[in-house]
This record gives C-alpha cells, structure tokens and sequence, in this order.
C-alpha cells in the first residue's frame, strides 16, 4: 500500500482544481438573474457542450465512426437507450474491422 | 443508468493500466480517482507523469481541461430546486461528464431529485474507483481497447442523450456552431481545450439568435 506524499498532494491539487470548476458556474447563476440571452445561451449549453464532446470522434475520425454514429441515432430513434449504445458500439466494431 | 455504469468500466480499467505503466501504486490510482473523479483530467495526468512530479504543472492543466465544468454547473445550476444547499455542494463534487449528462436529461422530464442525482453518481464513483484500481493491479488486460470498441460506448451514450435534447429546430445552431468549432479546435489545439471552446461557441450563438427579452421583463415562458 505505497502512497508517495507528493503524489497525495498532487490529487488533493488536482481535486481543488476539479471542485473549484463545477462549483464556478453553479456559485454563478445562483447569484444573477437569468435572463434574456443568458438564458437562452444557458438553455443551450447542453447540446453545445454534448455536441463538442463527441464531434471529432463522430465527425473527423474515419468513415466507421460517423457511419456507427448513424446507426446509433437509428436504433435510438425507436429503441431503449442501452440497446442503441451497444448497437453502436457493435456497429464501430464491424465497421472498423471491414473498413481498415 | 445501466449503460453509463458499464460504459465506465473499460475506462476506468485503461486509466489504471496506464497509471501502473507510470509506476503508480493500486493505492495511489485508487486515491487519484476517489479525489480527482474527472476521467480526462486523470488521463492527462498520468500521462504527464515523470519523477520528480511536476505538481504545478499537472494541478493548471486539470483545471484547464476542466473548464468545461464551469458551462456545465451553470447548466445544472438552475434545475437543482430540489436540493437543499449543502446537498447542492456535496452533489457538484460527482459532476463529470457523464454525471452531468444524465441528471439534465433527468431535469429536461421535471425530476430531478437528490435522490435521483445521488443514485446515478455514488454508484458511478465507486465503481470508477474500484475498476480503476483493479486496473493497476492487473496490469494490460484490454491492450487495445479500440478494437473492442469500448472508446465508443461514451460516444455512443452522449450521442443518444444529445438526440433527446433536440426539441425544435432552434437546436439545430448550437450544434453546427459547436460541431464545427470543436472539430477546427481539435485540430488545431492540444488536450481537450476543443471540448470548452466547442461549447463556448455553440452557447454564444444560441445567445446571439435568441430574441432579447423577448419573454419579458420577469421572464415569464
């Protein structure tokens, strides 16, 4: 059970950096009105910051990754969530497999 | 949800393979997950790892690659009526990515409860820990998780989550701002810095299209 001492103290730094970002944006909006076009860009953050998570995967990384991105919106469209996941995923796995 | 929980288990395997690699202790990467508990930060981390650590370095990058949290408490910030103060600040401690992800679609149905928030992540936080740690105890188990198509199943989760978030077609900006943006800054920038600028940029244009104060002095829908 070695745990190095600055090691501890990087986590404990990395956790303060982690926490300080998560609690930024709540401490704000609890504190001014929202409104107007702060409410609408707020609304929106959602989709913005889903959509930036997965774009170069889906969009920029090969032909299998945007095509298995097709077939997931697909099942999704009709059935449970964990069935379009795994259906993508098998979907990346053949697709790579066929196309590489 | 089930298929986060699973889709989180060959993350959490890889990053602790990668942490033993580095000469971590299954201690130390279990501590590292339980303190920090943000998957990208932790890659970044480990792979940034070299004796003596460079403690200031690794402590600014975190936060840059977490900037991103700032849109997302400020997302959630709102649709947390239900949670008393200090359950509000204990709850932000758990708000990855995915955390984050399923408690709006939650919010978008109207129930978004503590009860809710804390059933979907304290059972993601242990399980991040624990298969972290096996992680580093079992050495290279999934030597190429790409071939298995396990780096897909977040893709796949948050593009099923995204899917649901389009109501109308005032969705369809902030997407195609932030689609474009992000993969330009991908390109362009190291880390991660693509996922906060992508949505910085989508947030900014569904700002500057919407009608202002079109609802009204008090806001009324």
């Amino acid at each position: 059970m070695r745990v190095d001492l600055a090691t501890l103290a990087t986590w404990v730094g990395m956790m303060v950096a982690t926490y300080s970002s998560r609690v930024a944006g709540f401490w704000f909006v609890q504190r001014f009105p929202i409104r107007g076009r702060l409410k609408a860009g707020l609304e929106a953050v959602p989709l913005a910051v889903l959509t930036a998570l997965i774009a170069p995967t889906v969009l920029a990384t090969g032909p299998a990754e945007t095509l298995a991105a097709l077939v997931t919106l697909l099942l999704a469209w009709r059935l449970p969530v964990l069935a379009a996941v795994i259906g993508g995923v098998a979907a990346v796995v053949l697709l790579r497999n066929f196309m590489s | 949800m089930a298929p986060l929980l699973l889709a989180g288990i060959p993350f959490a395997l890889i990053m602790g393979t990668t942490a033993a690699a580095k000469g971590l202790s299954p201690a130390e990467t279990g501590l590292m997950s339980g303190f920090v508990f943000a998957g990208s930060a932790q890659f970044i981390a480990v792979g940034l790892w070299t004796h003596p650590v460079p403690i200031f370095v690794l402590i600014a990058t975190t936060w840059m690659v977490n900037l991103r949290h700032l849109l997302m408490s400020a997302s959630i910030g709102p649709q947390m009526g239900r949670f008393s103060r200090r359950q509000s600040y204990f709850g932000l401690f758990f708000l990855a990515d995915e955390i984050w992800a399923v408690a709006l679609r939650r919010a978008a149905e109207g129930k978004l409860t503590p009860a809710y928030y804390f059933g979907q992540s304290l059972p993601f936080w242990v399980s991040w820990v624990f298969w972290s740690t096996m992680g580093n105890i079992l050495g290279s188990t999934i030597a190429d998780p790409s071939r298995y198509g396990f780096d897909y199943a977040f893709v796949a989760v948050f593009l099923v989550i995204l899917f649901g978030f389009c109501r109308n077609r005032s969705s369809l900006i902030p997407i195609v701002v932030s689609a474009a943006t992000a993969v330009i800054a991908w390109k362009l920038l190291p880390s991660v810095w693509y996922i906060f600028i992508g949505g910085i940029a989508g947030t900014v244009a569904a700002a500057l299209i919407a009608k202002p104060d079109a609802a009204g002095p008090d806001d009324a829908r």
